[in-house]
């Protein structure tokens, strides 16, 4: 763990506050210590997501929750449907899916990682990446972005879209649909809808395919840079097939330690709280997960595509995995973990998960009418896990023989990432801050980092119009000394 | 002597109507809808929700309980009114906790189409957040009271059809609430059967079927392309969700 987490002694240190950050989940914020020489002596990121929710969901009646927990989250709803629905098959009494069924779940899936994949590079990546970490903030957003660089923009916003096309033929809406019911799903894909989306797939696969090309190209422009931004070893961790093949939908736990070393593999998923544990700190609501075996100091992990991609042994579609091998060969087959990397793996992704879509679309069960599996003896516990376009995602419910549920811990990507994002911006704070005036651009490298792994589009939104940001100097007791504040049209006051 | 026709006025039409019929039966049979949700075709009017008052030779009564005569010159589709009805389906929103996003009635639910169709975009009062209980004891139903209107609907069906009397309502003014007439209160105590007429007749989310939520996809639901007028005045008279 960082020497950063904690400053040896608060005396004559200022205090910056990033609140709220940008681009990013909406309650967020980042603290920094310095000193009187902008030496930077403690970073840490505070989350305030998620608190309560499970207490929202006690109480409930089981087939409720896949539709209630959608609203965890605007930028992966499909996620949490999903993962709490393959807790609640279980808990129905469904402990197999038919064909059909499961390969509308999964076409509901690849279509909401390729939206979200999407959104999150091109909307509130790229303009970081394209116009730079400094450039003019009040133009840093995706619509900077388009006046430059008009292709990639249209690009980004059309495989966005044809994602969310996917998602709603599957779920009935593009956002917030109902599609996943504990058993089965509750809509067919007509051949219509098919056709519909199989008219524009090659020209996804060829986006998706350029998509990978163009963060290539920008890691080539400045290599040592992108690789050594917020970079810190960790153990790495994701969902994995029975063969070692990137598993995305349903798999089983697998860990590498930061040199690849296999940590454990082909673990159930519902063994997560044997091993895992989660931990609290004073400072922050957002626990602190682990690997148990390893303790809280040897045992975070990163998840999330660049811990998936580097994870599995393989990907499962030619050309994601080709790109995938390119991706390897760069690291001299080792691992690698640069902050930016997560944006390189993340398009390796997308471009799998539109693979994935042309393949489920060519499949003739995709239009089958069997939508419900076969219903067979009820348990009272389960646990649903997915990989969810940040990460892996759990969901335990216990329920009460009334069918409503008396226990409920989710475990989100966020918080999988935790410490993960602490250490980057650390690293980041550490390399670009320590010692430098603060200005905003700097300030938006910390940003950066937090984004490459995680940003929400409930926020992302607000982005396009410049959310407010303020940074609080203080000395040590705490009195503000100044302040650097941008309202909501961006402009500096 | 002439013969005094049965038709009356209503919002500048003349509308024929059968003795006996009240204002809300004749208007429907006429095909005009008036909104309402605690009438029933099936059952005797209650007059509680007053989302149907209409303006009655210039005074306000409810449709649902003034019966239908000669002479009635009947004002509903107002603008007036529609706010008014608005406002009530305001009150009603802020009095229960009507979460809609997450509601497996949502799309099927006479509440959320009324909401709709008088064009609600905002609940306005401020919400009182009740702390009602959500009760799943039962083997086939799953009683949500936080969904509650407290039309009476579910009380009317188990004693006047069901012959059971599970269903009252009890409290006072702001606590009012429908209790379970069982030893313990809970449904699944009682002598409720899901095919009791009680069990069909909730027209939002209070009385559910347990495991079917979100069965039907959107796009099917009941609502989903016909508006809670067009469904009401629909002939085969399915317009109950749960009575087909
Ligand atoms: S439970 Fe349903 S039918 Fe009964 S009073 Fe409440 S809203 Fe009306
Ligand atoms: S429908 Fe007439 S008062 Fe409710």
């Amino acid at each position: 763990m960082s020497a950063l987490e904690t400053a040896e002694t608060k005396q004559n240190l200022r205090r910056i506050a990033i609140d709220p950050v940008t681009r990013v989940e909406g309650h967020g914020k980042v603290t920094i210590l310095l000193d009187d020489n902008n030496r930077v002596h403690q970073v840490r990121l505070h989350i305030v997501e998620f608190r309560g929710f499970e207490a929202f969901i006690e109480g409930r009646p089981f087939w409720e929750v896949p539709v209630v927990v959608q609203r965890l989250c605007g930028i992966c709803p499909v996620s949490h449907h999903l993962a709490a629905v393959k807790a609640m098959d279980h808990i129905a009494g469904y402990h197999s899916l038919t064909p059909t069924a499961e390969k509308l779940r999964r076409l509901m899936h690849y279509g909401q990682i390729l939206q979200s994949h999407a959104v999150h590079f091109f909307h509130l990546a790229s303009p970081d990446l394209l116009l730079g970490f400094d450039s003019e903030p009040t133009r840093r957003n995706i619509v900077g972005v388009a006046a430059q660089f008009p292709e990639i923009a249209l690009q980004g916003v059309l495989l966005r879209k044809y994602g969310q096309e996917i998602i709603r033929h599957t779920s009935g809406k593009r956002i917030h649909g109902t599609g996943a019911i504990p058993g089965g799903v509750n809509k067919t894909l007509t051949a219509a809808e098919r056709e519909e989306l199989r008219r524009e797939i090659d020209i996804m696969i060829g986006w998706a395919r350029d998509a990978v090309g163009l963060v290539a190209q920008l890691h080539a422009t400045r290599p040592d840079f992108y690789d050594a931004f917020g970079e810190f070893p960790s153990n790495m961790m994701g969902l994995a097939a029975p063969n070692g093949a990137l598993e995305l939908y349903d798999g089983s736990l697998r860990a590498r330690d930061a040199s690849g070393a296999m940590i454990f593999d082909q673990v159930p998923c519902s063994d997560y709280d044997s091993l895992l544990q989660e931990e609290v700190k004073p400072w922050t609501y957002m626990k602190f997960p682990h690997i148990r075996s390893l303790g809280a100091e040897a045992g975070w992990y990163k998840v999330g595509p660049l811990a998936r991609i580097q994870t599995c042994d393989f990907i499962p579609t030619p050309l994601a995995e080709e790109e995938r091998k390119k991706f390897m060969a760069q690291g001299g087959g080792k691992p690698r973990h640069g902050t930016l990397l997560f944006h390189w793996a993340r398009m390796i992704e997308a471009l799998h998960a539109v693979e994935t879509i042309r393949d489920l679309l060519d499949d003739p069960d995709i239009v089958g009418i069997d939508l419900m599996g076969e219903k067979g003896e009820r348990h009272t516990e389960a646990v649903g896990v997915i990989e969810a376009p940040r990460g892996t995602l759990f969901h335990h419910y216990r329920v009460g023989a009334d069918d409503l549920v008396s226990y409920c811990n989710l475990i989100v990507s966020t918080t999988n990432n935790n410490q993960a994002m602490n250490e980057a911006i650390r690293s980041v704070a550490k390399d670009h801050l320590s010692g430098h005036e603060v200005t905003e651009g700097l300030l938006n490298h910390i940003e950066v980092a937090i984004r490459a792994y995680d940003p929400c589009l409930s926020c992302a939104t607000h982005a396009i119009g410049q959310m407010p940001l303020q940074v609080d100097l203080r000395d040590a007791s705490g009195a503000l000394v100044g302040r650097r504040r941008k309202n909501f049209s961006g402009d500096a006051a | 002597m002439s013969e005094i026709l049965a038709q009356l006025m209503l919002d500048g039409h003349k509308i024929a109507f059968e003795p006996g019929q009240t204002i809300l039966q004749a208007a429907l049979a006429a095909g005009v809808y008036i909104p309402h949700l605690c009438a029933h075709p099936e059952f005797e009017p209650h007059g509680s929700c007053k989302l149907c008052t209409v303006v009655v030779n210039g005074r306000n009564g409810s449709a649902c309980t003034i019966k239908a005569m000669p002479g009635q010159d009947v004002l509903s589709d107002t603008p007036e009114l529609n706010l008014r009805r608005r406002t009530l389906l305001q009150m009603l929103f802020a009095e229960g906790n009507h979460f809609c996003p997450g509601c497996e009635k949502s799309g099927n639910c006479q509440l959320q189409a009324l909401a709709y169709d008088l064009e609600m975009f905002d609940p306005h009062f401020a919400q009182f957040f009740p702390a009602r209980e959500a009760d799943g004891t039962h083997p086939e139903a799953f009683l949500d009271f936080n969904r509650c209107i407290m039309c009476e609907l579910c009380v009317r069906a188990s004693r006047d059809v069901d012959g059971k009397n599970v269903f009252a309502l009890a409290g006072r003014g702001r606590d009012t609430h429908i209790i379970v007439n069982s030893p313990s209160g809970k449904l699944g105590d009682s002598t409720f059967s899901i095919h009791d007429k009680a069990g069909q007749v909730c027209p939002v989310g209070a009385i559910l079927p347990k495991e079917v939520g979100f069965v039907r996809p959107i796009g099917e639901r009941l609502y989903d392309h016909d508006t809670i007028a067009e469904v009401a005045l629909r002939e085969d008279a399915t317009w109950r969700e749960g009575e087909k």
